[in-house]
């Protein structure tokens, strides 16, 4: 699904060089569900952005689901992310002024899908993460896990091939955090591949692998190894 | 998607309204000011009758004084505008143009066979039955007096519907009889109102009505019917009587003649120099020749119906909706950059550039009708003081559908000019430069 050989980040000023990632090298399996780790500033939200397109890499290459990602317009990269690739960050990153419903739809906004089949997708979503009643709710009437369930039901609605979450519990308390991750490890196990930073240990140990980032590379990398008893599942998302 | 823009779009005006309220300020004031401005000078500055402008043509053969010319202004000198008696009815002779007419301006006491109407003063015009062919009136009733009216100044009148309305309810009055100061007229027919903005054809009081009736220039002449316009003469003479008038050098009578093609046009040059060469023959027309046929939209430009202060102004407005736009530019940016998180979250979700361009031109547009709109009702006050402060532009300070259709699309124009840089930079923007701090 996601295939980082020797990807470089590095950030130019009149001054200063800074080295974001440097000889970064990751492949993610379809299915897998992986945690990225590392302190504060050690690149892994940079690693996050360039798998997300959300920003270019200055060396190296990177294959999304099989095609080769560098040197994409910035048009073929939205159309990617719009495709597929779900994001949930850490602050929600709901829209205010729209309603549950129409934040879940936004993604599908620029698909061009008719009316009738957003509606299906954004009520499936929903359902899924157990809003399906408050679809009329603005952000500001939820609590912090519901927003967080809610841009989840967004990510979902476009039903992408790889999540990328950043510290998706970062601002919940435990309970709502364990509530947001079972959510993903049923994603998951539909066979959505997911990639999430986190700090907390223990969302780390519910993922398949942890790699852990420092200094802009990883420096603990396990390939993975099939769950057999997820085989079944990942093996449709392939 | 265009819906979806409008809605986002709506949705962001709510979000920032004061912000979104000032900019509509700043366009409509601009648009305002220049609606205007813009509007006095289209109706200063149209043609008045396109049909036929270039075929029109204002006659001017110079009698005038010896020493110095009739007008020697910016363009030079000129002869004199109108001609006199004995020159307009000798041109009158000619066979040369389509039409022709010399006219001027009079009044009459106007009392219907009604005795329940009060007697009223009304703009009238003595002319020839050239008029209405050359001018293109339409007829509602009956037609224009013949040409043995035109020899005898038979006593006959032809009215205007506004006119008709007042006196015979609008109903047919072909046939009956109208006391015009005493002396009664034969009404001939009934013409739809003629008001050509700038009045081309006379202008003295170029922004005013057209006389309500029309009667023939003898039958005028023969009731030594008082002129109601200039009257210039270039040297003393000794009138004491209104025949002493029309056989002096005094000048009051407009000469307008109809030349469909250039054969014609020199045909009747060729005409106006031979009867030049008579006059000079006969000590008249001492200055060197200098007859012209000037055609309308000349004549207009000629005799400045447009004001250089109406330039300036129109000029002067256009340069305060550029500093309205200025501020509506820096409105805009904050604006757009304000709500450069929620462009980031849309980037992030898939939304290309040219997405998101569309979504700000969508709202901009918005912005900018807005302004707009508001914009016509600053102008429609605007002109409503104009018409307060200068009687004589009641007519060109109406604004009418072009004019409306112009400030609409000024205002998009303008708005969508201010808007290309925010929109722009808020394309620009990096998606996740926004996600983290939103």
């Amino acid at each position: 699904m996601l295939q980082m050989e020797h990807v470089s980040k590095v950030y130019r000023t009149d001054l200063v060089e800074t080295h974001a990632l440097r000889d970064f090298n990751l492949h993610v399996a379809n299915g897998e569900f992986v945690a990225v780790s590392g302190p504060s500033g050690s690149g892994k939200t940079t690693f996050l952005n360039i798998a997300g397109l959300l920003e270019t890499f200055s060396g190296g290459t990177y294959r999304l689901d099989g095609e080769n990602v560098s040197g994409l317009s910035d048009d073929a990269r939205s159309r990617i992310r719009n495709r597929k690739i779900g994001f949930i960050f850490q602050s929600f990153n709901l829209i205010p002024d729209l309603d549950v419903f129409d934040n879940v739809d936004v993604p599908l906004r620029y698909r061009g899908m008719s009316g009738d089949e957003r509606k299906r997708r954004i009520d499936r979503a929903l359902e899924m993460v157990g809003l399906g009643a408050r679809r009329k709710h603005l952000p500001s009437q939820l609590s912090g896990g519901q927003q967080q369930r809610v841009a989840i039901a967004r990510a979902l609605a476009g039903e992408p091939r790889l999540i990328l979450a950043d510290e998706p519990t970062g601002n919940l308390d435990s309970l709502m955090a364990r509530q947001v991750l079972d959510i993903l490890e049923e994603i998951n196990g539909q066979g959505t591949t997911i990639v999430m930073v986190t700090h907390d240990p223990e969302l780390a140990r519910r993922a398949h692998r942890n790699v852990h980032v420092l200094d802009g590379a990883i420096t603990d990398f396990k390939p993975y190894e099939p769950d057999p008893e997820r085989a079944d599942a990942v093996a449709l998302s392939a | 998607m265009f819906r979806y823009y409008l809605r986002l779009a709506w949705l962001s005006i709510r979000r920032n309204p004061i912000l979104t309220a000032l900019m509509v300020a700043a366009i409509g004031v601009g648009i305002g000011a220049c609606t205007t401005t813009l509007t006095v000078y289209h109706l200063m500055a149209r043609n008045p009758i396109p049909e036929k402008s270039d075929t029109l043509y204002r006659v001017l053969v110079d009698s005038w004084d010896p020493d110095r010319p009739y007008y020697d202004g910016d363009q030079g000198a000129a002869p004199p505008f109108m001609m006199t008696h004995q020159d307009a009815i000798a041109l009158m002779r000619s066979e040369i143009p389509t039409h022709q007419a010399a006219m001027y301006r009079t009044a009459f006491v106007v009392q219907s066979d009604n005795p329940e109407i009060a007697p009223d003063t009304y703009s009238a015009r003595a002319t020839y039955r050239g008029f209405f062919d050359m001018f293109g009136l339409d007829f509602i009733y009956g037609d224009s007096w013949d040409e043995a009216a035109d020899e005898d100044g038979e006593l006959v009148v032809v009215i205007n519907r506004a006119l008709n309305e007042d006196l015979f309810d609008g109903e047919d009055p072909v046939g009956r009889e109208l006391k015009l100061s005493g002396t009664v007229f034969r009404v001939a027919g009934v013409v739809e109102n003629w008001n050509p903005i700038p009045r081309f054809h006379d202008l003295n009081g170029k922004f005013r009505d057209s006389a309500a009736l029309m009667v023939p220039f003898r039958a005028a002449v023969n009731l030594e019917s008082e002129v109601n316009g200039s009257i210039s003469c270039w040297k003393p003479e000794d009138i004491n009587s209104f025949q002493d008038f029309l056989n002096s050098e005094c000048v009051w009578i407009k000469f307008w003649a109809q030349l469909d093609n250039p054969e014609q046009h020199a045909a009747f040059m060729d005409f106006l120099n031979s009867y030049t060469q008579e006059q000079k023959a006969l000590g008249r027309f001492p200055r060197p020749m200098d007859n012209r046929l000037i055609d309308v939209m000349n004549w207009l430009e000629f005799r400045k119906v447009v004001s250089e202060d109406n330039v300036v102004l129109a000029g002067l407005s256009f340069l305060f909706l550029m500093v309205c736009l200025l501020n509506t530019v820096g409105l805009l940016l904050a604006k757009f950059i304000g709500g450069a998180s929620i462009a980031g979250i849309r980037r992030a979700l898939g939304a290309s550039r040219g997405a998101l361009f569309r979504q700000h031109i969508v709202e901009i547009s918005v912005i900018g009708l807005a302004g707009g709109l508001l914009g016509l009702g600053l102008a429609a006050l605007g002109l409503k003081a104009v018409r307060g402060w200068f009687e004589d532009f009641e007519k060109v300070t109406q604004l009418d559908w072009s004019m409306v259709g112009i400030a609409l699309g000024l205002a998009l124009i303008a708005s969508l000019a201010a808007g290309l840089y925010p929109t722009w930079r808020v394309c620009r923007i990096a998606p996740a430069r926004y996600l983290k701090t939103q």
